[in-house]
């Protein structure tokens, strides 16, 4: 991958961890739906063949030397796109859930509306999703904490599904957050007075492999998001908030 | 009370030779040691010093002695936690920065051989 010769360019990017089963199908169904976009899969140190299967399918291979957690592998990712310069990214997961046909939408979103992240949204109506009752309700929790912080509604802040600017990839490059990392970085976003949006994205089944969610880890998820959360509006950084004309490539 | 106070003593005697030696062979860094020998010679000269340890029970207005001690000790030891949980986290920081550049060099470097091969 060299660096993007023109604006606008775009990067997907794909953090994986022992996905071997289903990280070839996922760069595949990505090049199908938005030929000529390079596809990086971030593997998280997998012990399984994830990075020689991504290569195979024709992706470019960023390989960590040891499991950071998909906070440190995503903000790779991020780190490494803004370098090369990309103006654009999008990452979907490495498990197959994400429909690569909604990439288009997400992108074309981020390019019309300005706005500094998209979302990719499963729960749009989160009455008619498929989804079981611990997760709705820690969903409509989530939703209810936020809605006051982010000043809007947010349908699904856990989503993986999402699109960020250049202007928001340079902050995020700098300052990620490491672990369950979506929802803290709304907070992020908020905190700098960026803007949001979702579009209705579909979810399929995973290809392959189980998810690693428990009860424990749920409760876990919960406190840990939650204090993260809060530290994020504590914290005071000033020289981190956007002026209020941004100037800067594609920002 | 005198028990409990040659006790302290003892312990941290203890301490000490036990956190030197690990100095010295290398177990432990110096700058991580001095936190662990400050808090052993705190303990040895307060288990030593009785004056010393009645001051700080009348001023917290504390009961008895080997209360007063017992909580001294509890205290050193959450400032230690806590300290040790910043050295910890700025770690941790910094390997998770580390081992991003690492990947991203070595991505680089992987391109440039292809390039020039």
């Amino acid at each position: 991958m060299t660096p993007p010769p023109e604006p606008g360019s775009l990067l997907v990017i794909v953090p994986a961890l022992n996905e071997e089963g289903a990280i070839a199908g996922v760069v595949h169904s990505i090049h199908q739906h938005v030929p000529g976009v390079p596809v990086l899969v971030i593997d998280d140190c997998s012990w399984d063949g994830t990075a020689a299967h991504a290569r195979e399918a024709g992706a470019e291979v960023l390989q960590l030397p040891h499991h950071l957690g998909l906070g440190g592998a995503v903000q790779a990712g991020y780190k490494l796109a803004y370098e090369l310069g990309f103006d654009y990214v999008i990452r979907v997961d490495g498990d197959g859930q994400h429909d690569a046909r909604d990439i288009p939408r997400v992108w074309d979103k981020l390019k019309t509306s300005g706005c500094e992240m998209v979302i990719g949204s499963r729960y749009a109506d989160l009455a008619d999703s498929k989804t079981g009752t611990v997760r709705r309700l820690g969903i409509r929790f989530f939703r209810a904490v936020l809605r006051p912080i982010l000043g809007k509604p947010v349908h699904d802040p856990t989503s993986g599904f999402v699109g960020v600017n250049r202007t928001a990839l340079g902050v995020f490059s700098a300052s990620f957050p490491l672990e369950y990392p979506e929802i803290e970085a709304l907070v992020v976003l908020q905190r700098r007075r960026f803007r949001f949006e979702e579009i209705p994205c579909k979810m399929r089944p995973r290809v392959t492999g189980r998810s690693s969610i428990t009860a424990l880890k749920s409760l876990y998820y919960i406190v840990h998001v939650l204090l993260g959360v809060f530290v994020n509006i504590l914290k005071f950084e000033r020289r981190l908030h956007r002026p209020p004309e941004q100037g800067g490539k594609g920002g | 009370m005198d028990r409990l106070l040659n006790v302290t003593t003892a312990l941290s005697i203890v301490l000490l030779i036990v956190v030197l030696i690990s100095v010295r062979r290398a177990h432990i860094r110096v700058e991580y040691s001095v936190t662990w020998l400050l808090a052993a010679t705190a303990m040895l000269v307060l288990s030593r010093a009785r004056p010393v340890l009645d001051l700080f029970r009348r001023m917290a207005g504390l009961p008895d002695t080997p209360l007063t001690l017992f909580l001294l000790g509890a205290g050193v030891l959450l400032v230690m936690f806590y300290r040790f949980s910043v050295i910890i986290s700025h770690l941790r920081d910094d390997n998770i920065a580390l081992a991003q550049r690492v990947a991203i060099l070595e991505y680089h470097l992987h391109h440039l051989r292809n390039h020039e091969g």
